[in-house]
């Protein structure tokens, strides 16, 4: 049986880093994520664990060193929210287009001014179009197994893509669950790329890319993420095999095979959700949830599957002023053609408490569906 | 030592898209030579991304790793880390400009200093950012034209080399394409080195400068010999002058006129009288500084400035 420990949602990544076998860890600090890198700071000099630490001046030096040291062929890690995450963004393309699989937690948190700590998906969301996977997880277990799939993933050879593993702060973050540490022998060995830096085999990565060689690396990274997504489906089948858990990777359904109205949600909202299903179930209510697991790639497909026909409420812990939630809009993108009713409701902003409550009002409380922040 | 000495190899290879009378090019291709090919570099933004040449060719004969204009530094640390996983030993070499060090650059070079990175870190400082077309950077020296400083830049320089002699790193020296040699030896000693190693390389650039292209040399060689550029070496805790500097600075060889080198620019050609007595009072005072810099020992050297910050 593997070892059961109490953590919290940032020793849980920690965890899962060491345990696959990360090599390269570049790290700034900052709230709510700053515990992962000190976690693994005391596992590399207790010994524990295999990795070298690059105590680095800035976030955007911390994406650098990972590109850099993922280029040199070593498996890389870091960990960050909010402003940090912001100050990457110029590196973030660059992993990205350089086809570096750096894998990296993201402890979700509001963006400045004012200074708030608590837990909004508004950074990793503004990160979107950088070409990297995104992850949303909502329990701590769910952090641990993730992580290493996420590598799995990234470092698949018909993806090689850097991914991002989010989960809220602080509600993740900061709480504990037991955690079952799962060994990933055979699941995740040591890193094996299929190009790195060498001296004995000169070449120059990044030069100028005249238009037509760029457009076709644009190109294949977006085939790239198309493949994610069956990549993402056999991971899910393996990870099954290894641990006896389920994690999913695309999407994960809840009661919506017989459901009128269907809620959609990302990370720690999502598990709140499931509550009130449960709790509109007992009332004889036909609710469901549809949790999105990948933001990136968005599993279109699967969306359309469940929600075609069905009323659709889309919670958003973000939001893009001036247009509404990202997650709604991206949904009423994929049912464009069909006959579903969505509606768009924004929750929890800057660590608004999100209560079974806030779901059942939001899901109830006006016949006229608009676009509203729920406190 | 003779230029006839240096390493026959071609490791920059002719044909690459640099100017005429390019000095950025002129020093890679020593550099490169002085690393055996044995090396990977690490580009940010600047001239060297586009002279490199486009994808799928290349002129440098040893990996390149590109990288963003402000995260050279912590690029080649990460390099550096991952093959230290990896048992190899390979040298990692970041090359970047003036603007990619002194300005956008200056924090990552600064944290991977103070981390004592074992890397060396080479720029050549053209004194603008010549990419975007002949912008002013903190390396532009007082009253230079650029396209950001119509009438002359107002400020003087700062200067990188000494920022880093302050930061305690094993090796830091200034070199010059005027004198390949020196930079030549340099490289091959900082190459034996363990831990952060900063060289930087004075490089005049004709378009941005204004003057012929066949004048490279002759430029690199008046801005030593009349003091806008001096040449010393920090190692083992020891600071001296090299080369025409030493020269200079033992009585040996007589300081030349600034005027000389002024005038042979066209990026000096509106200075007012008052602005030249200004360049000529930077330079007594930058040579008063490194000759006590020099003569003292250099950790009593950083008390000592931290003492006047303080008095
Ligand atoms: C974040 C960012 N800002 C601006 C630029 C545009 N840029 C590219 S090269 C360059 C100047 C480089 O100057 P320097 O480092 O002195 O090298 P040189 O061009 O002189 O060789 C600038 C401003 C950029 N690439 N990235
Ligand atoms: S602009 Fe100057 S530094 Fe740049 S390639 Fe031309 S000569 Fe070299």
């Amino acid at each position: 049986m593997p070892e059961v420990k109490m953590l919290t949602g940032n020793e849980s990544a920690a965890f899962s880093a060491m345990n696959s076998r990360v090599r390269v860890i570049a790290a700034y600090p900052i709230t709510p994520s700053t515990p992962v890198v000190e976690t693994l700071s005391k596992l590399i000099e207790n010994g524990e664990m295999r990795a070298k630490l690059i105590r680095v001046e800035s976030e955007h030096s911390a994406m650098a060193a990972c590109i850099g040291a993922s280029a040199a062929g070593s498996r890389t890690f870091t960990a960050t929210s909010s402003h940090g995450l912001a100050y990457m963004h110029e590196m973030l393309h660059w992993a990205a287009n350089a086809r570096t699989p750096v894998v990296m937690s993201v402890a979700n948190r509001a963006i400045g001014p004012g200074w708030n700590i608590w837990a909004d998906l508004s950074d990793s969301l503004s990160q979107r179009d950088t070409g990297w996977i995104q992850f949303y997880c909502s329990s701590i277990q769910e952090i641990y197994d993730t992580i290493a799939m996420a590598y799995r993933v990234a470092e698949n050879r018909k993806v090689m893509l850097p991914a991002m593993v989010c989960y809220d702060g602080f509600v993740l973050s900061h709480t504990t669950m037991p955690v079952e540490l799962t060994g990933f022998d055979g699941f995740l060995d040591e890193y094996d790329p299929n190009w790195k830096l060498d001296a004995d085999n000169p070449f120059t990565h990044g030069n100028i890319l005249l238009p037509i060689y760029f457009a076709e690396f644009r190109h294949s990274i977006q085939k790239a993420h198309d493949r994610a997504l069956k990549v993402m489906r056999e991971v899910e089948e393996e990870f099954l095999e290894l641990s006896g858990r389920r994690v999913p990777l695309t999407i994960e359904e809840y009661k919506t095979e017989d459901a009128d109205i269907i809620v959609v949600a990302m990370g720690a909202v999502a598990s709140e959700a499931r509550v009130a299903v449960d709790s509109l179930r007992n009332k004889n209510v036909r609710v469901g949830l549809l949790r999105l697991k990948s933001f990136r790639p968005f599993p279109e497909k699967d969306i359309r599957r469940v929600l075609d026909g069905k009323r659709v409420v889309v919670f958003d812990r973000a939001i893009s002023p001036g247009s509404g939630g990202q997650l709604y809009t991206e949904i009423r993108a994929a049912l464009a053609f069909s006959d579903a009713k969505i509606v768009p409701r924004i929750v929890g902003i800057g660590g608004v408490d999100v209560t079974k409550r806030t779901i059942e009002k939001a899901i109830f409380e006006r016949k006229i569906w608009i676009k509203e922040v729920i406190m | 030592m003779k230029i006839s000495e240096i390493e026959r190899e071609e490791f920059l290879l002719p044909g690459n898209a640099a100017c005429h009378g390019c000095p950025s090019s002129m020093a890679l291709r020593t550099v490169l030579k002085a690393l055996g090919g044995k090396a990977i570099l690490v580009v940010p933004a600047c001239c060297t991304s586009v002279y490199m040449g486009p994808y799928p060719n290349s002129a440098i004969r040893i990996p390149v790793f590109n990288t963003a204009f402000a995260a050279a530094a912590a690029t080649a640390s990460g390099i550096r880390a991952s093959l230290e996983m990896q048992g190899d030993d390979t040298v990692v070499v970041v090359w970047a400009g003036d603007g990619g060090t002194y300005d956008i650059g200056l924090q990552a070079l600064s944290g991977a200093a103070e981390r004592n990175e074992d890397i060396i870190y080479i720029c050549y400082n053209n004194e603008i950012y010549s990419n975007t077309g002949i912008q002013r950077s903190s390396a532009t020296p007082y009253g230079a034209w650029t396209t950001t400083t119509w009438k002359g830049k107002k400020e003087h320089r700062k200067d990188v080399a000494e920022i880093l002699l302050t930061h305690n790193v094993p090796y830091v020296s200034t070199a010059s394409i005027g004198y390949l040699g020196d930079l030549y030896e340099k490289v091959r000693k900082a190459r034996e080195i363990r831990g952060f190693r900063y060289i930087e390389i004075h490089a005049p650039c004709p378009p941005g400068w204004r003057f012929p292209m066949n004048r490279t040399v002759h430029i690199a060689r008046l801005a030593v010999e009349t003091g806008m550029w001096i040449l010393f070496e920090y190692s083992e805790g020891r600071f001296s002058f090299t080369g025409a500097s030493d020269l200079i600075a033992k009585g040996k060889k007589k300081m030349k006129d600034v005027q000389e080198y002024l005038s042979s620019q066209g990026r000096f050609s509106g200075l007012t009288e008052s602005e030249i007595r200004e360049i000529k009072k930077y330079i007594n005072d930058r040579w008063n500084r490194l000759v006590g810099i020099r003569d003292h020992e250099l950790p009593s050297f950083i008390r000592l400035s931290a003492q006047n910050a303080l008095g």
